[in-house]
């Protein structure tokens, strides 16, 4: 008897399992799809009479980008702050202080500047989006867009997405600068070395391909973030509660795409 | 009911044959098949969960029939291309059960949406002939109200505006009358019956008010579990002599045989599971 039922556990986990496999299959599909069809709109919508409106993207890029500036200069600030404190005091111990510079400018302009970009806009934008979205679902809005014979993605994906390819990384450069930036405060407190010297250092160390992979990460990550937040807004279905959830499935989802994509990333950039 | 009887010897602009549709492993739609002429109001007509509203998404090709064809204009929406299907929607007006205003839109926005995305004309060409409709359904003064600061009435109005803008040659229309009061409800069924009287138009109303459906119906389709029980003029159908139909119309509950076994079973369903 016992057995029996550790064996009915163990199918229903297994099936559990297969169809969670079939289900992220699914929305890599359904994810795809949408890549497509939303590029699409953006480069033929034009010859269709089914215009991306330039309006649109503009309010988007308020909404996506400029609004997220405060935060993303506050939090990297304050983290190129942390990693030459952090950096300073470990290398003392080795009398190497002084390399800090060079570590800063390096992971900032790789990696944080843009991961910091990134999680502000998945925290930010994700949820709205979804949350929008969502709600427009339940409302039926979607689907008198589609009777309209308005094409729910190029109305509401594509403008989003072009808003993020742009936005991204712009938001990511000053990221960059404002970690750096932190990071110099703090070098000049401790390092007793001038603001003029640190920049000077900063750029000395810092080539272009840098900068390039930081930007390369931006756009994937805008990308990714635009997928699953409007997915998860389409998607959304069982009233108030249903919608809770497609927004903060979003989020989380959001940032953990671009932390796994921006480690695959690192794998493979840092060659 | 109507003095201008509806012109049947031409080619119908809805035919549906044998529609079956599922959601999930349930059937909701089975076999139904029905036809509506130029001009004609057709009144889809049942109770609650009978199908209405699903059987008017299929119409409008929101989802894919699991089996049978359906024709828009003559041409069946299966095999349409996205430019056709593009072409037939600019000749389709939509009024939701809820209205599906864009709440986020001002009501002017809202009617005036299809005419942007789909005309050229000019904003001060656009506002007129968006005023006018509004002006039709009565609500000129409204237009910078946002959806949520009207009542439901003015909602279904606003919708009706939207849907009509185009000047459509099919309007679908779900439940004009349902959860308003009654001299409210019969403004729409009038406003229904102007706009007919206005337009060229085809009208298919979705409702499970029998007075609205008598009132503004050229034929009714009476659904039933997802099947058809009859179409037929309001004549036919007001004596018609099946129980089922007589039942909606005196308002008694169905009585259903008593299935103790099934009854049971829902009961302890996944009480007795390890
Ligand atoms: N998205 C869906 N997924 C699964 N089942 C659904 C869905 N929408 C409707 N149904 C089912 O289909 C059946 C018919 O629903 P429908 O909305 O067409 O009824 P209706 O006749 O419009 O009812 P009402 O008068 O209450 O609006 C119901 O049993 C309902 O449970
Ligand atoms: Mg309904």
């Amino acid at each position: 008897m016992a057995a029996e039922i550790h064996a009915n556990r163990f199918r229903l986990l297994t099936e559990q399992v297969g169809r969670k496999f079939v289900a992220g299959v699914e929305d890599f599909g359904y994810g795809a799809a949408l890549l497509v069809e939303s590029v699409f709109w953006l480069l033929a919508g034009r010859w269709r009479q089914q215009r991306v409106r330039l309006s649109a993207i503009v309010q988007e890029m308020m909404d996506i980008g400029v609004q997220a500036i405060p935060v993303v200069t506050i939090l990297a600030f304050a983290n190129g702050a942390m990693m030459a404190m952090q950096g300073i005091y470990t290398l003392r111990d080795f009398g190497a202080e002084s390399q800090v510079v060079s570590g800063i400018a390096m992971s900032v302009t790789r990696e944080f500047g843009v991961l910091i970009a990134g999680i502000v806009v998945a925290g930010r934008s994700g949820s709205a989006i979804a949350a929008r979205i969502g709600t427009m679902q339940m409302a039926q809005e979607i689907d008198a867009l589609r009777v309209m014979g308005v094409s729910p993605v190029r109305y509401l994906v594509s403008p989003i997405l072009a808003a993020m390819l742009l936005m991204m990384p712009i938001l990511s450069v000053l990221s960059d600068a404002m970690a750096i930036l932190g990071g110099g405060v703090i070098s000049v407190m401790e390092l007793h070395i001038n603001l003029d010297t640190y920049t000077t250092r900063v750029f000395s160390e810092l080539v272009p391909g840098d900068i390039f992979q930081g930007l390369i990460k931006s756009v994937v990550f805008a990308v990714l973030i635009t997928l699953v937040a409007t997915g998860n807004g389409f998607n959304a279905s069982g009233g108030a509660e249903g919608l809770g959830r497609a927004t903060t499935r979003s989020v989380v989802l959001c940032i953990a795409a671009i932390v796994v994509a921006d480690m695959v990333f690192t794998f493979f950039l840092s060659r | 009911m109507n003095t201008t009887p509806p012109d049947t010897s031409s080619q119908p602009v809805i035919e549906v044959n044998n529609l079956v549709t599922y959601y999930g492993d349930q059937k909701i739609l089975d076999d139904v098949s029905l036809s509506v002429a130029p001009g004609e109001i057709m009144v889809i007509m049942g109770g609650s969960g009978s199908g209405k509203s699903t059987l008017l998404r299929y119409l409008l090709g929101l989802h894919r029939a699991d089996a049978g064809d359906i024709r828009l204009f003559g041409k069946n929406i299966d095999t349409l291309s996205s430019h056709e299907w593009m072409e037939i929607r600019k000749k389709i007006g939509v009024s939701f059960q809820g209205g599906a205003l864009f709440n986020s839109m001002t009501v002017g926005e809202n009617v005036r949406m299809p005419l942007r995305e789909h005309t050229s004309l000019d904003e001060n060409t656009i506002k007129i002939m968006s005023r006018m409709k509004l002006e039709v359904v009565n609500l000129a003064g409204y237009e910078h109200l946002m959806p949520a600061q009207l009542s439901g009435g003015m909602i279904k109005r606003a919708a009706l505006a939207r849907a009509i803008v185009m000047d459509p040659g099919i309007l679908f229309f779900d439940e004009p009358s349902a959860g308003l009061d009654p001299v409210v409800a019969a403004d729409l069924d009038n406003l229904i019956l102007r706009i007919r009287d206005a337009m060229p138009v085809s009208i298919v109303v979705v409702t499970h008010e029998l007075q609205s459906a008598f009132k503004i119906a050229d034929r009714i389709t009476v659904l039933d579990r997802g099947r058809i029980l009859m179409v037929g003029s309001v004549e036919e159908v007001r004596h018609s002599d099946n129980p089922r139909i007589r039942n909606l119309l005196t308002r008694t509950s169905e009585d259903e045989p008593v299935d103790v076994d099934g009854y049971l079973q829902r009961l302890t369903e996944g009480a007795m599971r390890f």
